[in-house]
């Protein structure tokens, strides 16, 4: 699977050694008995599940977090990191998920910046970053704003921006998360050529494909401690997944099927443009019938999220139709929609769940503006509203001391068991759950799943969007995959493994 | 958090600010080498029932201008433009009444039907252009705070009537007149329509907490996103705002043409747009602390007249004086905002387990 | 400060088209030639004079100082409502130290006003997090309030001053360059064609021409050198730009966002000084009477850049100084303009297929013609009311293809980065 030879391996010193490292947060700890080798001149991927605590562990890396507990080495020296201008002067660039670049800057401004000393802002400047580019094959014209740049184009300036700085040692947190394929590829060359170069890569990532097949050595994470140090050509990716989760992967759902035979959903041939006249999706079509869960895989970035405003009313179909119980639905708006019975968990509950800066039982309303028990008529019925916000705190174990504390003081997990609460309740015929229980804990996470299954049961239709296989495989009746805006594969979640998963997502092939 | 830790960190920041407010007054007062004790004497004594009367007036004219401005921050839409739309309300009003094309209270009703009209109008147009072009409804509004003030002098030029020294409108006939209340045993009445205060102040917290479309109106202020995706149609919002926004404006000029001047001319009073904005910003937008900011601008600027008389100092320092509790209450306000957000977040974390939702912490 | 409604042009332009900076200068070409034009069909000679182009570069300029005190905000990414306060605290300054210790201090005391208030913005929005409209609204009540005050006090003891005015203040230099005015104004009397026009600027130009206006001329393309070629300015840009990103490669955004706020208080600070000591005689209250929105309103036309700034300023400046100038007639001829633009806007509706917008350009053309047809000059007021409504009419036509700063008007907490 991968080559036995190790091209730029330095002898002797490791590049970075973490021993024994530990972080705790008010009520979590994110990081105990750490234990990394990480050799010089390799690439060295950091697998784990969300909440495993890798990220923490990065970030105490690139100096933005300090640790409780436990040693770094760089280079074979013991070193303390208090800001990233400490880990840069130890040669250590990071490349983050969420890339920080200035859309109307050029490629060059958004290098130098913070790096002026360096070459200037000029002539000097830009010849190294031509140089740099060419060296590493990026392709990239430093006088090009960086809003016309593509997501595969944007990283490459995160990777030149560590470059610049002298980075010897390259930390990247999820790069392939929101790449498609042939963007996937374009990086592992480079990768490959910074790693012939003498660099050392840090490659974060719960792809376990991707790992296997660019990784010289990997370490794994759970439960914010270092549980295994493999090397790829040792382990499958089912035996990656068993060490990744600690147990074997989730079976899905045993229990009877309740899929009906009456179509609720009914998407045909749907398109959506950007303003630019893009697609965005294209062909799009599937029908959800009552009691059926259908579940979208997909890399993120490929179409998921407009499919779900488009829905939701949010966005406006270019060509297609969209019925609801039989009726044509393709040109209502949000509210109607939302009272002939959809409901909505968003994928973002900050921006598009919730008042955060108003009580829970005001939140109740949101969404639910037009119907019972928040309104009577053109009034607002406080009563109603705060009867059932205490209703679905209970129901649904909400951890807040009363109604009346505001949104934006609970956990995210809290504020999501309430939204899950809120959109269920009023009896909705179609439930729109877009990453449900991203970022929330695994004891809320099974009861939203046990909230979900009990609706389905009594005729529910779900359009369940997730990263989260577990979630997807556990809770759907089908799977679909999307890619680039079009449904590319339908999975029987019985039957379905993560490798015909993945590479349906990132469209390396179609069912095994 | 308990009822009177919530009014108390209500009222925190306007407490904090008149303070400050007070001592940066004295502190300039003392540069330029006034007279600071006849300065506090004068403002902190007891008005005369005639004051007591203009104050009442002026409060409830402020009144109408803050919750003016008022409805559209709770939208995040800045509606500076109070100034103009009260003028051009007036003046529509004062012309149709002056005409006397209707007979008795039914010329009042309509011409002041009119005047909200026209005042929704001018603040229409700033929404339009807002929800279809794009355009900041801040300075459109103070554009057309510009615009009006030269329409009217024009109208007014073609159509007005000359008296002396001003141009008005032709006087409005007597049987559309207001009366007053006789709070006192002055001459000088508190405006019959000044009741208008407390009719829109109370339709206005009815409508803002108690409604479907106060609701909207919040949430839209608060979280654009958020109401965007439960279903408020935004645009929409945003001109009904404004113009709800401008009829109120519209309303600000009625008492005292209905009550007092009788036309509209060069010599109508002037300002009260903007100082309404202050009080509404003083009031943190809302009813009862709109109320609160009225009265106590109504009662500087009355005291602030004898300043000259009693006290020798100009009367310009009472401007200083309601800037700076502007100033101060806005800064305030932020600095308890944040202070209340820690309390809660402590005060939940306090009641709620830790938990090993390690995505949440980093995050 | 404009509200996007739809999204932005790329700034790399389609093989074949023009850029946009050439394209801004073809309509400025184009734009002078049809004014030469309507004034040899109208006859309203006073229309593109040497002295009404002075009285505009002189209406311009003050606007074009606030403007670039919003500039400088608003490229580090806060909103500055506050420039007409901070000019009003500048026309103060002048009046106090002009007239106590010289031209130069005047200047002076009125950029260090201006500074002062401007640093009550930043601190307001930087510091303490406030909403800039509100900080912006809420200065401009201090700051009228403060200046009536100290206006009263600092002047009416003064011989020639009052309550609300300052005595006359000592002017500052201007210069004539009279080998090129002189041969330009026997030209621009012989009502020649287009070049009678051009005779007419360069005449502008070399009369009476004030330092200050040159100073004014110089900071405007100074400031486009230092925040574009040169790192302070690349750290400003990029902290109104995305701030996150700012703080990742470790540059403070607060002290930048700060310093921004200061010296746009200082541009305006130094517009009213111009307004105080060369548009007048002295300090007047109210004689700033908005120019600081229309200064916003510039740099929104001038896509946040100074040239375009300046371009817009000079435009208002225009409208302005009609109000100065034989102002009905020159205003009568203008809406000639008007009517040509809007057709060539229908024509160009009509190509790009938007059938019920050149419908609506061209009704609006031909109501301008009538009312040009119909009357002979235009009534006093609205000649007040042109800068406004032009600005309204710039914003509302142009608003949607300009491209502010990212960050624009967001509050910024630190550490919101990674």
């Amino acid at each position: 699977m991968t080559s036995t030879m190790e091209p730029g391996a330095a002898r002797g010193v490791d590049a970075i050694k973490v021993s024994g490292v530990g972080k705790s947060f008010p009520g979590v700890i994110a990081n105990h008995d750490v234990d990394i080798t990480i050799r010089a001149g390799t690439i060295h991927a950091l697998v784990g599940e969300n909440g495993a605590g890798k990220s923490t562990l990065m970030k105490i890396l690139y100096g933005v977090q300090r640790p409780d507990e436990g040693t770094i080495a760089v280079n074979g020296t013991e070193v303390a990191l208090h800001s990233p201008s400490d880990a840069i002067a130890q040669g250590i660039g990071m490349v983050f998920q969420h890339f920080m670049l200035a859309d109307n800057l050029t490629v060059l401004e958004n290098v130098v910046l913070g790096a002026e000393k360096l070459h200037g802002i000029g002539e000097a400047a830009r010849t190294r970053i031509e140089e740099l580019s060419s060296t590493y094959g990026f392709g990239l014209d430093p006088d090009e704003l960086v809003e016309s740049l593509g997501v595969g184009e944007r990283q490459r300036v995160e990777i030149l921006k560590v470059l610049y700085r002298g980075a010897k040692i390259i930390i990247l947190d999820e790069p392939t998360a929101v790449l498609v394929p042939q963007e996937v590829d374009a990086l592992f060359e480079n990768l490959r050529d910074l790693r012939e170069q003498g660099h050392t890569l840090i490659f974060i990532s719960h792809k376990l494909d991707e790992v296997l097949s660019i990784a010289d050595d990997i370490t794994v994470m759970r439960r914010g401690t270092t549980v295994a140090a493999v090397r790829p050509q040792d382990v499958t990716a089912r035996k990656l997944a068993e060490l990744m989760v600690g147990s074997e992967l989730p079976s899905p759902g045993t229990e009877e099927s309740t899929v009906t035979d009456r179509p609720l959903l009914e998407v045909e041939d749907v398109e959506v443009v950007d303003a630019a006249g893009r697609a965005e999706l294209a062909d799009v079509s599937f029908t959800i019938h009552a009691g059926e869960v259908l579940g979208i895989a997909g890399v993120e970035g490929n179409g998921q999220t407009e499919l779900v405003e488009t829905i939701i009313g949010m966005r406006h179909a270019a060509r297609g139709t969209i019925r609801l119980e039989g009726k044509d639905i393709t040109g209502w708006g949000t509210l109607e929609r939302r009272e002939a019975g959809i409901g909505y968990v968003p994928e973002d509950r900050h921006r598009h769940g919730l008042l955060l800066d108003s009580p829970l039982w005001e939140n109740r309303i949101l969404g639910h503006q037009t119907r019972e028990p928040s309104v009577k008529g053109p009034w607002l019925n406080k009563a109603g509203a705060r009867e059932d916000s205490e209703r679905i705190v209970r129901e649904y174990d909400v951890r807040t001391p009363g109604i009346d504390t505001n949104a934006r003081a609970l956990s995210g997990g809290n504020q999501q068991k309430f939204i899950v609460g809120r959109e269920m309740s009023g009896d909705p015929v179609l439930l729109i759950a877009s990453h449900p229980t991203r970022g929330v804990d695994v004891g809320a996470q099974a009861q939203i799943w046990d909230h979900i299954r009990n609706a389905r049961r009594n005729g529910l239709a779900v359009l369940l969007i997730s990263a989260d296989l577990d979630e997807l495989i556990g809770l759907s009746d089908t799977i679909q995959v999307m890619l680039r805006g079009q449904l590319v594969g339908t999975f029987d979640p019985q039957t379905v493994t993560p490798q015909d998963l993945g590479s349906a997502m990132t469209g390396a092939g179609g069912a095994a | 958090m308990t009822l009177s830790r919530r009014i108390l960190l209500g009222l925190a920041a306007p407490v904090l600010a008149v303070i400050v407010a007070a001592v940066i007054s004295t502190l300039v007062l003392v540069a330029t080498g006034d007279d600071v004790g006849a300065f506090w004497s004068t403002m902190l004594s007891v008005p005369a029932s005639r004051n007591i009367v203009n104050i009442i007036n002026n409060a409830s004219l402020l009144y109408l201008s803050g919750v003016a401005a008022a409805i559209g921050f709770r939208m995040n839409l800045f509606n500076i433009g109070v100034e103009g739309q009260y003028r051009v309300a007036a003046f529509a009003a004062a012309a149709f009444a002056g005409a006397g094309v209707l007979p008795g209270k039914l010329n009042t009703v309509v011409a002041i039907l009119l005047a909200m009209v026209v005042g929704a109008a001018w603040a229409g147009l700033a929404g339009l252009l807002r929800v279809t072009r794009g355009v900041s409804e801040v300075i459109s509004t103070i554009m057309l705070n510009a615009i009006s003030g030269a329409l009217v002098g024009f109208l007014l030029s073609k159509w007005g009537v000359a008296t002396g020294v001003s141009t008005n409108t032709k006087v409005i006939p007597h049987s559309s007149w207001v009366g007053g209340f006789k709070v006192t045993g002055d001459p000088v009445e508190v405006f019959g329509l000044s009741i208008f205060a407390v009719v829109v102040g109370v339709a206005f917290a009815v409508v803002l907490n108690r409604t479907r479309f106060g609701f909207d109106l919040r949430a839209t202020g608060s979280s654009e996103s958020a109401a965007v995706a439960s279903g408020v149609n935004v645009k929409r919002m945003v001109v009904v705002s404004m113009l709800l926004s401008g009829a109120v404006a519209g309303l600000i000029g009625m008492p005292t043409l209905f009550g007092d001047a009788h036309n509209y001319g060069t010599s109508f009073q002037v300002g009260i747009g903007f100082t309404g904005i202050a009080v509404a910003l003083l009031g943190r937008n809302n009813p009862i602390g709109i109320a609160i900011g009225a009265l106590i601008f109504a009662f500087l600027s009355e005291q602030g007249n004898l300043l000259n008389i009693l006290a020798g100092v100009s009367p310009d320092i009472v401007a200083v004086t309601q800037g700076v509790i502007v100033m101060a209450v806005v800064i305030a306000y932020e600095i308890v905002r944040r202070y209340r957000a820690n309390l809660e977040q402590a005060a939940v974390a306090a009641q709620v387990e830790p938990h090993t939702d390690v995505e949440e912490a980093v995050a | 400060m404009s509200v996007p409604t739809t999204a932005v042009e790329t700034a790399a332009p389609a093989p074949g088209r023009m850029d946009t900076r050439s394209r801004m200068w073809l309509y400025l070409l184009a734009g002078f030639v049809l004014v030469a034009l309507v004034r040899v069909v109208s006859g309203a000679n006073d229309v593109d004079s040497a002295g009404t182009l002075r009285a505009a570069l002189e209406s311009a300029i003050p606007i074009a100082l606030a403007g670039l005190g919003g500039l400088w905000s608003e490229r580090a990414g806060v909103v500055n409502i506050g420039l007409e306060g901070m000019m009003i605290a500048g026309t103060l300054g002048a009046g106090y130290f002009g007239y106590h210790y010289g031209a130069v201090a005047g200047i002076l005391g009125a950029v260090l006003f201006g500074a002062l208030v401007g640093a009550l913005h930043a601190m307001a929005t930087v510091t303490f997090g406030v909403d800039h409209i509100v900080s912006g609204v809420a200065i401009n009540i201090i700051a009228l309030g403060v200046a009536g005050f100290l206006a009263e006090s600092f002047f009416s003891a003064l011989p020639g001053g009052g309550p609300t005015q300052s005595p006359e203040l000592p002017s500052v230099t201007s210069i004539d360059i009279s080998f090129l005015s002189d041969p330009a104004t026997t030209i621009q009397n012989k009502h020649w064609f287009l070049v009678s026009d051009l005779a007419s600027v360069v005449g502008a130009l070399t009369k009476e021409l004030s330092l200050f206006t040159v100073f004014a001329l110089l900071l405007i393309a100074g400031t486009g050198w230092l925040l574009w070629k040169t790192s302070f300015g690349l750290r400003l840009r990029s902290v109104g730009e995305s701030p996150a990103a700012a703080e990742s490669l470790g540059v403070d955004v607060y002290r930048y966002k700060f310093i921004a706020v200061v010296v746009s208080g200082a541009m305006a600070g130094l517009a009213g000084a111009f307004l105080a000591m060369v548009a007048s005689s002295g300090f007047q209250q109210g004689q700033t009477n908005g120019r600081g929105y229309i200064g916003l309103a510039a740099m929104i036309f001038g896509n946040w850049r100074p040239g375009g700034m300046l371009l817009g300023s000079s435009l208002f400046g225009y409208t302005q100084a009609m109000q100065l100038r034989s102002g009905g007639e020159s205003l009568h001829a203008l809406l000639l303009v008007v009517f040509v633009i809007l057709l060539a806007v229908a024509a160009l509706q009509l190509v790009r297929k938007n059938r019920t917008q050149a419908v609506l350009s061209g009704l609006l053309g031909v109501l301008f013609l009538v009312w040009y047809l119909s009357t002979d000059k235009v009534p006093r007021e609205f000649t007040t009311m042109a800068p406004y409504v032009t600005t309204l009419l710039v914003l509302a036509f142009a608003a949607q293809k300009l491209r502010m700063p990212a960050a624009d008007g967001r509050p910024y907490r630190k550490g919101s980065a990674g």
